[in-house]
């Protein structure tokens, strides 16, 4: 009977995951946002059958009554954060928020197959986070402010990754994140968000050689910072979002060439003098040859993403235990190996269409400053995500970042979440905008046909 | 709008990658003795049964009333090296075919009565492609000898036979391992088919006679020497075997006798850059074609190679080093059309119904010779049979050709190595046989009666 319901359950989950990831696709069909809500409902379903599914398994597989306790909280959390966004901010976007919903439900199923503790953790964290979260979009929209902070949130940002630096090299050498009350906090992760506020207003006020210059010393403070606190992940991510927002915003091909020259040329750098920059790429040539070693957790990665196969080896059939920081910088490969290649790649498609609908968002909003924090932490995300994922499977050497939403980690989903309804907030102001534009249009039109008809009666 | 397609280009890269590699690779992470997840399997799935083409159980695994396993063999030491083990680490087509004999693809309904029983899931069952009654031959035949036997199909790569001795009981592994592994000079755990790395002695001439034909297509008919036992260049001398004189001989009778001394003169003709080439292509110093374990064959020769090094190379003596596998393979070209068929072991994987999880077909290892040079060294290798050093095989049913080899090992005149490989029927080859016996003299007397037999044995005479 069980061995029925975790064989069947593979194929079933498998299907949903794909129809849900359809419908995020299918969504940029429409370009009015009303005329989408068919593809969100049926999303709300696909979603709820994965989720559903998936503890349906875990109950069977453990026997314990406790995961369904814990199944229905989840469930009520994520059921009312849709129905809450939806009442507070009817013209918010809901592909979003379907997506961060489904990301977490992922996020939720393999960490309570992987340790039941941690996944509780996790919901207290997202919960507070989904809680704060939704009041971002109001805070966005009504404090106007924001755009003069330029310098500020370049102070605040070095100051933040500068102290950890110090606390670091009093301590342990490498210590990234500060612990309190059992919680643990990593500031470079709440950094990356100030900083793109910090490039946005900066490169909105203008685009001069001497203005490109100042941010390019700010950002290069912040990588430096991050370079000498070993964590070359982040260092990385900043960077990169540095280059992209600056092309973005001047359109100037000169400026990426010089931003990607210059990358390479740090990375041979680094590469020269860090000596675990060298394990690492080693460790990403070859994993096989120092197994003992560097190249343990990447082995162990693939081990697990190849033993799956398309449809998985089912939950708790599988054991991604054996990867060192499973839950955090290589949640990707558990999801691949109890759920199958098949899930993993939706889960893939999933983060990109949020990517996508970002970009859109972005390109479409009519303030320089709002179009730039879009844009930045969209890359934001995606590069991060790009991070994890090819680190874990081999495409590109590790850098350690954790997978926004779906990884155990309090910093890293609070931070996700922020962006993702600052991105929400966003949005808004540009339903708002559009609006209005559109209201003011119908006057003018009005305006014009009076003035038209006052015209003819003159005659 | 660049950003967002480039990003996305990256991802699907990054997916198509990463399904490529997971569903590529699976086999091999499995098989990593770092992968814990073998364990996992092994503790679900009772291993599978590996059977000989006839239908035999080589190796299965049996369970007391107390849930104890072991594996039992039933032929004990005869497939010792060929079925391998499965306890003190994986040898032979448990290692290679480990992956399918630990998963289980058995029907979901016997997995859930398995399952209501308390029971495991039955492993998939290997089916080899190995010949009880070839192998029986062969084994038998080596005697107390050390040393190997392989025998393999050229039309299709199946080795029906593969024998090495000395060798081990494997019911026993547990108990005997660490004294095998003490013994160091006589390494019965490996396996001298594929691993054991000798000189080809005049086997090797089969090479050089090949080189000699590509270098000299239309003149090599017109060769000839007088033998005088010996050839002398500078210093170097080479002796023909026990110093018989072959007096005047031409290209055919040079290979037919073996003749050391017209070898090692054909030997200083060639060129020496193409020759290095020929070796090359002949997959000496590379991998070969195999999913089992096997040592490179070694020879290196080059514009730098010395006069006194090509003599020595030409007659298969020197530094040059050949596993008995590579030897059969090179003659499987010479048997089939000069094109290599990749040796296998494995036919085909059933689960426990006997549904057919996996299928291994013929796959060609790539041209070695050409169809012409193939069929002149099947013609030298019938008069090896018809007239020289291989007439023990000659007068039978059937006709076979192959080509002997006594190669010397040390200082001491006497001792050598019997080789003989060879294939037959000649017309148009069904089997292909290579023997080697350790320090027992001549090939012509001890090797090819080996053959004989198995040749016997296979074509029923």
């Amino acid at each position: 009977m069980e061995l029925y319901i975790t064989e069947l359950s593979k194929y079933v989950i498998t299907l949903f995951i794909a129809l849900y990831t359809l419908e995020c696709f299918l969504v940029f069909r429409h370009q009015e946002e009303e005329r989408r809500n068919g593809c969100y409902i049926r999303q709300n379903l696909w979603m709820f059958l994965v989720h559903f599914s998936c503890f349906l398994v875990i109950c069977f597989e453990t026997g314990k009554p406790e995961y369904l306790l814990f199944y229905a909280l989840q469930q009520i959390l994520l059921f009312a954060t849709i129905m809450l966004f939806r009442m507070i901010y009817p013209r918010g976007n809901r592909l979003i928020v379907n997506n961060m919903c489904m990301l977490l439900s992922i996020g939720f199923v393999v960490l309570s197959r992987l340790s039941f503790e941690k996944a509780i953790k996790q919901f207290f964290i997202v919960t507070i986070s989904i809680i704060t979260g939704m009041l971002i979009p109001y805070f966005i929209r009504k404090l106007k402010f924001l755009k003069g902070l330029t310098w500020v949130y370049a102070a605040v940002g070095t100051a933040a990754l500068g102290v950890v630096l110090i606390l670091g090299a009093t301590t342990y050498g490498s210590k990234l994140s500060y612990s309190i009350a059992g919680l643990t906090f990593q500031p470079s992760e709440f950094v990356k968000i100030i900083f793109v506020f910090f490039l946005a207003g900066a490169l909105c006020e203008s685009h001069s050689f001497l203005q490109i210059a100042l941010t390019a010393a700010a950002a290069g403070l912040h990588v430096l910072i991050l370079v000498a606190s070993k964590d070359l992940g982040s260092a990385l991510i900043f960077f990169v979002v540095y280059v992209l927002m600056v092309f973005i915003a001047t359109g100037n091909w000169l400026y990426l060439f010089l931003g990607v020259g210059g990358g390479c040329g740090a990375a041979a750098l680094a590469y020269r003098f860090f000596s675990h920059v060298q394990i690492r790429v080693q460790a990403w040539r070859d994993p096989f040859s120092c197994i003992d070693g560097a190249g343990y957790q990447i082995t162990q990665s693939l081990f697990a993403i190849s033993s799956g196969g398309w449809f998985g080896m089912g939950l708790f059939r599988g054991t991604p235990d054996a990867i060192p920081f499973v839950e955090a910088d290589f949640i990707f490969s558990a999801v691949a190996e109890e759920l199958g290649i098949v899930f993993s790649m939706c889960m893939i498609l999933i983060c990109v269409s949020c990517f996508i609908m970002f970009m859109n968002i972005s390109m479409r909003l009519q303030d320089r400053f709002y179009q730039l924090i879009a844009f930045g932490l969209g890359v934001i995300y995606l590069f991060q995500v790009f991070l994890t994922i090819g680190g874990g499977t081999k495409f590109i050497p590790m850098t350690g970042v954790t997978l926004p939403l779906v990884s155990y980690g309090g910093s890293s989903v609070l931070t996700t979440l922020v962006m993702f309804f600052i991105i929400e907030g966003l949005y808004i102001i540009r339903q708002e905008e559009g609006a209005r534009r559109d209201k003011k249009k119908k006057r003018k039109r009005r305006a014009k046909y009076r003035e038209e008809q006052t015209a003819e009666e003159e005659e | 709008m660049f950003v967002t397609y480039l990003s996305v280009a990256v991802f699907l890269g990054m997916m198509g990658y990463t399904c490529h590699y997971a569903v590529t690779h699976r086999q091999e992470m499995i098989n990593n003795s770092y992968n814990g997840r073998q364990e996992l399997f092994i503790a679900q799935n009772t291993r599978g049964k590996i059977y000989a083409s006839g239908g035999q159980v080589l190796a299965e695994t049996q369970t007391d009333e107390k849930g104890k396993e072991t594996r039992v063999y039933p032929y004990e030491n005869l497939f010792a090296h060929a079925v391998g083990y499965a306890s003190k680490g994986r040898f032979g087509i448990e290692a290679q075919s480990n992956y399918y004999l630990i998963n289980s693809n058995a029907r979901l309904s016997d997995k859930v009565e398995d399952e209501i029983a308390g029971e495991k899931y039955p492993g998939d069952n290997v089916f080899s492609t190995l010949d009880v009654g070839v192998q029986e031959v062969a084994y038998q035949s080596l005697g107390i000898y050390k040393g190997a036997v392989i025998v393999t199909e050229p039309r299709t790569g199946r080795v029906i036979a593969m024998v090495s001795k000395p060798d081990f009981d494997p019911n026993q592994i547990d108990e005997i391992w660490d004294e095998l592994l003490a013994d160091k000079e006589s390494s019965v755990l490996l396996n001298r088919a594929t691993q054991g790395l000798y000189p080809p002695g005049s086997t090797f001439k089969i090479i050089t006679a090949l080189e000699y034909i590509r270098e000299n297509p239309d003149t090599y008919g017109q060769y000839s020497y007088q033998c005088s036992g010996r050839f002398t260049h500078g210093e170097d001398v080479i002796n023909c075997y026990h110093g018989t004189v072959h007096g005047s001989v031409d290209f055919t009778k040079s290979f037919a006798k073996s003749c050391n001394s017209s070898f090692a003169n054909i030997g200083l003709q060639l060129d020496r850059t193409r020759f290095g080439d020929t070796l090359d292509s002949l997959l000496f110093n590379g991998k070969l074609p195999v999913s089992f374990a096997y040592n490179q064959s070694s020879l290196v020769i080059d514009r730098n190679t010395s006069d006194s090094d090509v003599m020595q190379a030409a007659i298969g003596q020197g530094t040059i080093q050949i596993t008995p596998l590579h030897m059969n393979m090179i003659t499987c070209a010479v048997a089939n059309g000069g094109i290599l068929m990749k040796p296998y072991l494995v036919d085909c994987v059933k689960n426990a119904e006997g549904t057919v999880v996996k299928q291994f077909e013929p796959a060609t290892g790539g041209r070695l010779m050409s169809e012409e040079e193939a069929q002149i060294l099947n013609g030298l290798m019938q008069e090896v049979v018809r007239s020289g050093t291989g007439t023990k095989l000659s007068g039978l049913t059937y006709t076979a050709a192959g080509k002997t080899g006594s190669a010397e090992y040390n200082n001491v005149k006497e001792d050598s190595h019997a080789w003989f490989t060879g294939f037959a029927p000649a017309e148009d080859p069904e089997l292909c046989v290579t023997v080697i016996i350790e320090g027992a003299g001549s090939g012509g007397d001890y090797a090819v009666p080996i053959a004989r037999r198995i040749f016997d044995e296979y074509f029923g005479v």
